[in-house]
């Protein structure tokens, strides 16, 4: 698919993947590579598989891989914790953040950065040097400081759990990260605050994963491919003009794809 | 701040607390009756209104019934099985801490309590109760200067009687319940505390009691008495080795807080509770109640029960001075196949009285935790008021929690609030945790740890991390 000679190794590559969750089949084959500095762009309807996709890189608990291979860095992840995955610097902005009442912010995000750090054989940072780190990263999501005394998530409204997910992003600087629907639920502002984090906080060295519906997002960060997925396939890639032909055409358009393949 | 890596670490340590001092012990015959009873005040050199305080309370015990209203579970005992006097062989009459057997010393310095002066903790004085006697008081002369008496309750009845025959059994009567009355019976020791008119205690308080011998029961008293515009912080702990068979573990304690006075109980109890099958494990049957005698006295109990394979234990408050303050925050956690009624009563009398209840409970594995209340607004208790709350997490499907709140008030002009919740952690809270690089059992004890904040921060520092790593512990492999 991707025709272009890459000189780098790929950051991610999943392989003919197919998974599923209480015996129902989910993912029928899916294939995608991500090199260094690409941006990915994956649309399609809801139940198409995307955030499954994403959950399944990430190491969710619930479903299972039937066929085929996730390589992160070139080795297999498949059988990977979570918690190894995000140390090793794959990251997952969920859809919807979760709640996690009485635990407080600021020690959730020390505990999480320190936890790649490890990883990453950097020193691991006390509360002091900490609260330096994530100043900085605040400005990225113009986030206030309140925030950080606040319950994980707990009573935040929905771009601003948003911007917790980028903020968290910000503080683990991962070697790739999906985004899904981080678009979904904010304001024109939030979205811009939300994409110029993204921009940020991406280089030539990371992937980005974008799961969205709307072109808007993709106005703001340009893909250098869109995937439309349906019925737990990717049936047709392209440049960032598909996402426009998409949002003009609808999704009715894809199914076309479908028939001739 | 609770040091993370020092949770994880704990996280695979299995019940550290769980090994037996080999030491020679001189016990009497098993079994209850008269004689037993007299036995036991002879060996202690009782004055005669100790022995006559002990044979009515057994005599009433005989007629009482063991209560079976709690949501609990058990084999019967057999009270006719059990030892109720054992106490390590020692010199006659101990002068200093250089003639305890080092045996002794060793078994609590590997609990972490050293008592020798070099070791000895510096910011708190203990009590060490070794089964049936209290080994060593530290801090002992310090604290005299203060005026402040701190010794096992056996000394207390040969130093302060009059004390003790003013105030024993006036909080909880020996007629209170079943296992008090077994207890005003057949107590061996236990700690006394007097904090004179206008003193703060100035260091924390602490017992420590090591249940050592298998089949033995632990029957320990404690007396605390505040006077006028005194203060101090009581900190008790527990442990006990692993048998196969139940102990019993049947305690009292009484408070009594007078005009302005503070009392401020916390327990931290690991009693051993049994293995993964329900075998062995401590039984512990305790009577707690304070009483807020005088005016704008404050009495305030703050409880982490992790241990025993049942207990049962409802640290109360009698408010009878004008405007005085009843607390009681509790975390209670279960796994395994423990079972845990516990609560607390918050008896409201005089005027313009104020109590405050948060219940944390945590059930993991098989485990059954019952939260069961009780708040009475009396007659005269007019502008009192009440704010409970009891939460319930639980862990895994197998767990079940409850809640009994009871509320009686014979008072329109007073309030009561009741707040109650139950949460389970979820896999979504999990995986969220663990998308972010942190451990399974990190994450796991986060969350506890979130969920019994509001009770933690009433804890004295030291044993609030004390509590967050026990929780941490006591979790080991009850989730997935």
């Amino acid at each position: 698919m991707q025709s272009k000679m890459k000189e780098s190794d790929p950051i991610l590559e999943v392989e003919n993947l197919s998974a599923s969750t209480d015996n129902l089949p989910i993912l029928k084959g899916v294939s995608l590579t991500v090199y260094p500095g690409e941006i990915h762009a994956i649309m399609g309807r809801n139940g198409c598989g995307k955030s499954t996709l994403s959950k399944i890189i990430a190491g969710h608990p619930s479903y299972n891989i039937t066929n085929g291979d996730i390589k992160f860095l070139g080795a297999n992840i498949n059988s990977l914790e979570p918690e190894e995955r995000s140390q090793s610097g794959i990251f997952l902005g969920f859809q919807y953040p979760i709640e996690i009442p009485g635990v407080s912010n600021l020690e959730f995000l020390r505990v999480s950065t320190n936890a790649r750090r490890k990883f990453l054989n950097k020193e691991e940072l006390d509360t002091f040097d900490f609260e330096e780190l994530v100043k900085e990263k605040l400005e990225i999501v113009k986030m206030d400081h309140a925030f950080l005394s606040r319950s994980v998530n707990q009573g935040f409204s929905g771009g601003e759990k948003k911007r917790n997910e980028i903020l968290q992003m910000a503080l683990l600087e991962p070697k790739i990260a999906i985004l899904d629907e981080t678009d979904s639920g904010l304001d024109i502002d939030a979205l811009r605050i939300v994409a110029s984090g993204i921009k940020k906080i991406s280089n030539e060295h990371t992937g980005i994963i974008l799961i969205t519906h709307y072109q808007r997002l993709l106005d703001e960060i340009k893909p250098n491919y869109v995937h439309v997925m349906s019925d737990g396939q990717i049936i047709k890639t392209g440049e960032s003009d598909l996402a426009l032909e998409l949002e003009e055409k609808g999704y009715e358009w894809t199914d076309n794809f479908i028939k001739e393949t | 701040m609770v040091n993370e890596n020092l949770v994880k670490d704990v996280v695979k340590e299995p019940y550290k607390y769980g090994f037996v001092t080999d030491i020679e012990t001189e016990k009497i015959e098993k079994g209850l009756n008269e004689d037993i009873i007299k036995l036991i005040s002879q060996k202690k050199e009782e004055p005669k209104f100790l022995l006559d305080f002990r044979l009515k309370a057994f005599k009433k015990w005989q007629k009482m019934k063991e209560p079976d209203w709690a949501a609990l579970g058990y084999k019967k005992i057999d009270y006719q099985d059990i030892i109720y006097y054992s106490a390590p062989k020692q010199k006659e009459k101990i002068s200093s801490l250089d003639e305890v057997d080092p045996k002794l010393l060793e078994t609590f310095d590997k609990l972490g309590i050293p008592l020798t002066e070099q070791k000895k903790l510096t910011n708190v004085a203990v009590d060490a109760v070794f089964d049936s006697v209290s080994i060593a008081t530290t801090f002992r002369e310090e604290l005299a200067e203060h005026g402040v008496i701190f010794c096992s309750i056996s000394e207390a009845v040969k130093n302060h009687a009059d004390l003790i025959e003013k105030y024993l059994g006036t909080v909880v009567p020996a007629s209170d319940n079943y296992f008090a009355a077994l207890n005003s019976a057949v107590f061996s020791d236990g700690s006394f505390v007097y904090i004179p008119k206008g003193v703060t205690c100035p260091m924390d308080l602490s017992s420590y009691f090591r249940i050592n011998s298998g089949d033995s029961g632990q029957f320990e008293r404690t007396l605390i008495i505040a006077e006028e515009s005194s203060s101090v912080s009581y900190l008790e702990g527990c442990t006990a080795p692993m048998f196969d068979t139940n102990t019993l573990h049947a305690a009292v304690v009484e408070l009594i807080a007078l005009d302005d006075a503070s009392i401020k109980y916390s327990t931290v109890q690991n009693w051993y509770a049994g293995d993964e099958e329900g075998i062995g494990g401590i039984f512990n049957f305790v009577t707690k109640r304070g009483k807020c005698l005088g005016k704008r006295s404050k009495i305030s109990w703050s409880q982490v029960e992790t241990g025993s394979a049942i207990t049962w234990k409802y640290p109360s408050c009698l408010l009878l001075g004008e405007e005085s303050v009843g607390e009681f925050y509790s975390v209670a956690l279960t796994n395994n196949l423990q079972q845990a009624d516990t609560g607390t009563k918050m008896i409201h009398i005089g005027p313009k009285t104020k109590s405050t209840i948060v219940s944390k409970g945590i059930s993991a594995g098989n485990s059954k935790n019952s939260y069961r209340g009780l708040v009475k607004m009396g007659t005269k208790a007019t502008g009192s008021r009440n704010y409970s709350q009891c939460d319930s997490m639980l862990i895994g499907d197998q767990a079940s929690a409850n809640t009994f709140p009871y509320i009686k008030s014979q008072q329109p002009n007073s309030e009561i609030e009741h707040e109650a919740s139950t949460c389970r952690i979820s896999e979504d809270q999990l995986f969220y945790l663990q998308s972010r690089g942190i451990e399974f059992e990190e994450a796991v004890s986060m969350m506890v740890s979130g969920f019994c904040r509001d009770v933690f921060n009433q804890l004295p520092m030291e044993f609030a991390t004390e509590a967050d790593k026990l929780l941490a512990l006591k979790l080991e492999g009850s989730v997935g």
